[in-house]
């Protein structure tokens, strides 16, 4: 009996101090320091090129220290609109009804550009050329065999097996699947009503992987299969891409360069807020599967020294960052845009007074 | 001598009341997790529940971009695959455990073990990849094309092999639970006490009756335990499934058509839901999910007790 009473006090203890210790985290004051912390959330697919920004942009401003997570486009635009972040991310455009909803004025801020390319897995891994209509159809179910004499007209010269297509498409929400559907719904009027736009959408046929790579594994283990990837995980892995009828009626390669005149082929007709859609571009040399990626800030900034901070490095991003976007294996903005975007960084402000000097 | 004992009930009460209030509120902090957890996915699963009613169950269509949602395929997918799982994983798993416990020599039961253990920590998305890359090519090169000329009448071999499916994913999950099924019943069956085993024995039992009659009749209720872990395990499981089982909502009969769960939906499109009532229907899928587990493991548990109560009867 007498050794109970120790025992019980001692368990008693350990509870009392594990609750006191999870108080004692729960509302301990974060560490403090000199150093600015800018929080940010969103978009997964600039997470590369965002985060070599961050690193490089120490060296030019030691005072700010950025933390981003990339938990996805949605998560960007909910955290941005509910204010819990100094600036959002996202792949696609906010809508109008989310942008009246938001507590202030959101600036869309093009950051870079991606692109998405078809690829598939045919015996000999032949050069492919597809029209738009081409791939509507096909991810529409309507042609089903890859030796459909519409197949074989574009690709004059390629042997095409007697196999049946078998569509797969990104089965977790995402930018990617957002230009993808978006390119398709510009280009066939069947896609538009009977699937949409849209980061998941409801697919008339085809299998669902989980990411770039759960596609391009699906693709590569499947032969007559046809996926849809980013350019940079296609050209990383070298899949085999197809190239792509644009507006213009050329047939073109997706590349960096090709990503980068689609942008310029819509310089000319930019929107103001940026929330353009770059798919099915005018201009000769444009891909035509291609879309700005945002960055979301508020035009009145809540803190004048934090304000300040995020518009230096929004002006440092679309200038010298652009400089690491090759290597990473994204389109840097065309030159026409950037004018354009520096217009743009130059309206935010803090309590109506703008925050970027005169330059 | 008197004193004594008195003093240390005094100190005694009050520290056993200290104690017993202290773990009281370690019992109900977990009941108000519980709760907490049900309320937040009720409110905010109730625009989805208003728009859709009992639709969003017995409906197929999953329609983001429309914002027409039904998890019917979802249901199903997330049942059938799980039961798959278990008719694969429990025999082998009931039937390893019965080798190390009652047949193996004692030098085999230990480097066994800690492989299992091993099978148990690999995370689930090394399973998934795995699936992707090694299980579903050979499922689709050699298992379907045989299963489909062997018994491709029955509805549940025909269609084109894709590889990826339902088959796909019932597979991969009898892998990952079959480690939990085994070492749960191994220790189960270690239990049982060895006069049991001797009882029978002496009786003329073969080794096989022994098994069967003595140990594994005596430890069905832990048995039971062992494979509703596995079921609550493949309720759950998100990612392996994710990337093998094709992800299309859609009901079929066949198991090498592509199928959805509901872990799998709320895992993919979760991140880049932005409408409301979109972020709603798939919260309300996790409500759905919460709800399945559940009944399953209600009807699970029912199951034991009917079994438990029969035992009973007999021995009496």
């Amino acid at each position: 009996m007498r050794s109970n009473v120790p025992a019980s006090l001692i368990l008693s203890v350990a509870l009392l101090g594990l609750a006191g210790l999870v108080l004692t985290v729960g509302f301990a004051p974060g560490p403090v320091s000199a150093q600015m912390l800018m929080n940010g959330t969103g978009a997964t697919f600039p997470y590369p090129i965002y985060s070599k920004w961050f690193d490089e942009y120490i060296k030019v401003d030691p005072s700010v220290r950025f933390n981003y997570q990339s938990i996805g486009s949605g998560g960007g635009i909910r955290q941005i609109m509910e204010r819990t972040v100094d600036f959002g991310a996202s792949d696609g455009p906010m809508t109008d009804e989310q942008l009246t909803k938001a507590p202030g004025e959101l600036f869309h801020i093009p950051t870079v550009l991606g692109a998405v390319v078809p690829t598939y897995n045919l015996p000999g891994d032949p050069k492919l050329r597809f029209t738009s209509d081409l791939l509507a159809e096909i991810f529409l179910g309507k042609i089903t065999k890859w030796n459909d004499p519409r197949i074989v007209a574009v690709n004059p010269g390629v042997a095409l097996p007697d196999r049946p297509i078998i569509v797969v498409h990104r089965s977790d929400g995402s930018g990617t699947t957002y230009i993808w559907t978006d390119y398709l719904a510009k280009v066939s009027k069947e896609w538009e009503q009977r699937v949409g736009r849209g980061t998941s959408v409801n697919w008339p046929v085809g299998l669902g992987g989980k990411g770039n790579e759960g596609v391009a594994g699906q693709v590569k283990s499947t032969p007559g299969a046809i996926g849809y990837v980013e350019l940079a995980y296609a050209t990383k892995n070298n899949l085999p891409a197809a190239a792509i009828r644009n507006q213009a009626g050329k047939f073109v390669e997706p590349s960096i360069q090709s990503t980068t005149a689609a942008a310029a082929g819509a310089a000319k007709n930019m929107p103001s807020d940026f929330r353009v859609s770059l798919t099915n571009p005018p201009g000769e040399d444009a891909y035509p599967i291609a879309s700005f990626t945002w960055l979301l800030v508020y035009k009145d900034q809540p803190h004048q020294v934090k304000g300040q901070a995020l518009v230096k490095f929004l002006w440092w991003a679309i200038h010298d960052g652009q400089k690491y976007t090759s290597n990473l294996l994204y389109a840097p903005l065309p030159s026409q845009v950037v004018s354009q975007i520096e217009a743009k960084v130059k309206q935010i402000t803090y309590q109506g007074k703008p925050l970027l000097a005169a330059r | 001598m008197r004193r004594l004992a008195h003093s240390t009930r005094v100190t005694g009460g009050w520290g056993d009341h200290l104690f017993r209030l202290l773990i009281r509120a370690a019992a109900l902090i977990l009941l108000v997790i519980v709760l907490g957890l049900v309320i937040v996915m009720i409110r905010a699963a109730f625009p989805s529940i208003r728009a859709f009613g009992w639709s969003f169950l017995f409906t197929s269509r999953w329609d983001p971009v429309a914002e027409k949602f039904g998890a019917l395929p979802l249901i199903y997918g997330t049942i059938v695959s799980s039961v798959l799982a278990l008719l694969i994983a429990v025999p082998l798993g009931i039937g390893a455990a019965v080798y190390l416990s009652e047949v193996a020599p004692p030098w085999i039961s230990p480097p066994i073990s800690f492989l299992i253990e091993l099978l148990a920590a690999v995370p689930s998305v090394v399973y998934g990849l795995w699936g992707i890359f090694i299980l579903a090519p050979w499922l689709r090169t050699q298992v379907q094309p045989a299963l489909g000329a062997t018994l491709g009448f029955l509805p549940l071999f025909q269609g084109p092999p894709y590889g990826v499916g339902m088959l796909a994913a019932g597979l991969i999950l009898a892998i990952m639970v079959v480690p939990f099924i085994i070492a749960v019943s191994r220790e189960v069956l270690l239990a049982v006490p060895n006069a049991q085993r001797e009882a029978a024995l002496a009786l003329g039992a073969t080794r096989w009756e022994t098994t069967r009659l003595a140990v594994l009749r005596y430890a069905r209720s832990g048995l039971m335990g062992a494979v509703l872990l596995g079921l609550g395990r493949s309720l759950g499981e998100t990612m392996a499934v994710t990337m093998v089982i094709g992800n299309r909502p859609e009901i079929s009969a066949s198991l090498f058509a592509p199928g959805y769960t509901m872990a799998s939906m709320i895992a993919n499109e979760f991140a880049e839901a932005t409408s409301d009532l979109y972020l709603s229907a798939l919260i309300e899928v996790g409500l759905l999910l919460f709800v399945v587990t559940v009944i399953v493991n209600a009807l699970a548990r029912l199951l034991v007790w009917s079994v438990g109560g029969a035992v009973k009867a007999v021995r009496e």
